[in-house]
């Protein structure tokens, strides 16, 4: 065993572990403002991807203009989304949301199956392909835009949720929708909100990481699934515990494969899953909150 | 494009309700994974089988005996695969039967057409399907074996002694890893390395580590796309100067454009199919191969590749048992099985009573990437 293997493992196990936060986030937003698990939110980081391959390769659009262009028609698809499938609904309960979340998901999939066909596409990186050294471990330049762009994320994340109005608005819903309602706070305007940074989030996570992984129709599956899991370690915060958790599942699947077996890569994530509900439902920070089941 | 399909369905409905089938039609089955996981071998097999059928009637049939072509999308499940199977043969009463397009399926479905007395020309590449040899099955994809045998023999050549393999873990995976563990002391080969990567995984840089830390001389990834594109990509953020082996499951153009710069320098055994242009004027292969990329490339306006061109053989094979005067099931069996010198699209075939693979380690070549194109290796 030697230590730049292990730096390597780490390295790799960081990168995938920002974009599990970054979704993880997502789901934890959304969450927090209405009280369930939107399942679609994997779907968001495919149309990220494949929306982004769609303005590069059939508006031949430049990378930098693509990019934004993808992340608003994914939003307008979030708005879209919570429009036609959650508000109608005005007094269903959170568990029949999810469902109608599950279900939505297989349509987004169908639709980019059916707009995009089956194939896997490539996305090209942002700047350069040569590999940088970092004390015998080496990374590549996309992984140094996803970190940064994760940290820069987790900013403005901070920074609307506590220093502005809507942010403050967002925060007072998930306490307690009916208070917030009584003060004046439109609720489901919040909501609205929440779908909208959601799956913003989701599609630049799909973005930064497509050139790296590559993207098809059916990415988001796991990738959702793998957010779920940070934001239920980071017991549904949407701020650092998510974050952390992200980066712990990062880690501990590259340092799995590497050092165990690859074939438990993905039984990892959700033994932790597991372990965390069975043990420690508030997260693995959160204080012990018998409310939130 | 769908319409002129659907016009020409149209057409050829009425033609048939008011020839009631006098006219000699021997009806062919087709189950393809059309959709699902399978969805890249279905797709074209099913396109191909369609465009085969439509222009041997187009051409006046078979001696004046015409195909009709039923197909069924078996979503790469070996359930759904033998009801469908049933169905063709109970409902549609089909004569033959081309597909499916895994080995899971086909051999669920092989025991419904040996009960059923129908021939199956599987397009899988399981050596399970014809190995022992089933009256009424025949397959038309090259065995893993040979694929793995080319690759070993060139390693041998080169005087490699230690590898690294590094296999998906699904079906056509855990086959490959079979016959590369299975044939490594044939060729002299230690196997220093064997990890695995899940079809879905979308970073292989911790087995690649793992591989870059070990003595290994040379890298064997046996996979599917993505999954191979993303291994040739870590391969390079690694630094990874051993060269790279991948197999014919990724001998598609898809591959280059997936992988990049990494694809440079890549090698793997491929049907001739993606090297047709390249290959020698001697090559007795070509004229079927050069037709077959050609008329793919009219019809559906991207390249053939050597999934369709398994269901290409299949549909020619059946043809050329009906050219010897075979409509029944029973006679097309017979004379697919006395079929030699077949020069199809996957290899040469030569089918006998001991023999229902009919291909040899000729099937395959060499190839390497180069300036994002495919050269053959020598």
């Amino acid at each position: 065993m030697h230590i730049d293997q292990l730096l390597q493992y780490s390295l790799s196990g960081f990168s995938t572990g920002a974009i599990y936060a970054l979704i993880g986030i997502g789901f934890s937003i959304i969450y927090n403002s209405t009280g369930i698990i939107n399942f679609a939110q994997g779907e968001f980081v495919m149309f990220g991807g494949m929306l982004t391959i769609f303005f590069l390769d059939v508006l031949h659009l430049p990378l930098w203009a693509a990019i934004p262009c993808a992340i608003a028609v994914a939003t307008v698809a979030g708005v879209l989304f919570e429009r036609l499938a959650i508000r109608p609904l005005r007094s269903a309960t959170p568990i029949n949301l999810v469902i109608i979340t599950i279900g939505g998901s297989i349509l987004l999939r169908g639709i980019a199956m059916l707009l995009w066909g089956k194939d896997t596409h490539a996305v090209p990186p942002f700047t350069g392909e040569d590999p940088i050294s970092i004390a015998g471990a080496t990374i590549l330049p996309q992984h140094l835009w996803i970190l940064a762009i994760t940290v820069v994320i987790i900013l403005i994340n901070k920074f609307y949720f506590y220093h502005t109005i809507s942010g403050k608005a967002m925060r007072a819903c998930s306490y307690n929708p009916r208070a917030a309602g009584l003060v004046g706070i439109d609720v489901r305007r919040m909501v609205l909100f929440s779908f909208m940074i959601s799956s913003a989030l989701g599609s630049l996570a799909g973005i930064i990481v497509a050139p790296l992984t590559m993207t098809a129709y059916d990415v988001g599956v796991m990738l959702g699934l793998k957010g779920f899991c940070a934001a239920i370690i980071g017991g549904m915060s949407s701020g650092m515990a998510t974050v952390i958790g992200g980066l712990i599942l990062g880690i501990l699947e590259s340092l799995g494969a590497g050092l165990v077996s690859s074939g438990y890569k993905d039984a990892i994530a959700f033994i932790i899953l597991l372990l965390i509900l069975f043990i420690r439902p508030q997260g693995l920070f959160g204080k012990a909150e018998t409310e939130r089941v | 494009m769908k319409f002129r399909r659907v016009a020409a369905f149209a057409a050829a409905c009425t033609l048939f309700a008011s020839a009631a089938f006098a006219a000699g039609t021997v009806k062919i089955g087709g189950l393809f994974a059309v959709t699902g996981p399978a969805s890249f071998l279905g797709e074209p097999e099913r396109n191909t089988a369609q465009m085969v059928v439509d222009e041997i009637n187009k051409a006046g049939g078979i001696r004046g005996t015409k195909l009709e072509l039923v197909t069924y999308d078996t979503a790469g499940d070996a359930t759904k695969a033998v009801q469908l199977a049933n169905k063709l043969i109970k409902n549609d009463k089909v004569a033959a039967i081309v597909g499916p397009s895994t080995t899971g399926e086909s051999m669920a479905v092989i025991p419904v057409a040996e009960k059923e007395r129908v021939p199956l020309i599987s397009c899988a590449a399981g050596i399970k399907i014809t190995e022992p040899v089933k009256p009424w099955v025949f397959k038309t994809a090259q065995n893993d074996t040979l694929a793995v045998a080319k690759i070993y023999d060139s390693l041998q050549k080169q005087k490699v002694r230690k590898i690294a393999i590094l296999t998906v873990s699904d079906g056509f995976g855990s086959s490959g890893r079979e016959q590369l563990k299975a044939q490594a002391a044939r060729y002299g080969l230690e196997i220093l390395v064997d990890d695995t990567f899940g079809p879905k995984d979308t970073d292989m840089t911790s087995q690649l580590t793992k591989i870059r830390g070990s003595q290994a001389q040379a890298i064997i990834c046996w996979g599917t796309n993505p999954g191979p594109a993303i291994v040739a990509k870590n391969a390079k953020q690694l630094g990874i100067k051993t060269p790279l082996y991948m197999s014919h499951g990724v001998s598609s153009k898809k591959f280059i454009e997936l992988a990049g710069d990494a694809a440079e320098g890549v090698r793997l055994p491929s049907g001739k199919v993606i090297v047709a242009d390249l290959l020698p004027a001697s090559d007795s292969q070509k004229k079927s191969l050069l037709s077959y990329v050609r008329d793919y490339k009219n019809h559906y306006r991207v390249e053939g590749d050597h999934f369709g061109g398994h269901a290409w053989d299949a549909v020619m094979l059946i043809k050329g048992a009906i050219e010897r005067g075979a409509t029944t099931p029973e006679a097309i069996r017979n004379q697919l099985e006395k079929t030699r010198n077949f020069h199809g699209i996957g290899g040469t075939f030569n089918y006998s009573p001991t023999d229902h693979a009919g291909l040899t380690k000729d099937a395959f070549v060499l190839v390497e990437v180069k300036n994002k194109d495919w050269v053959i290796v020598k």
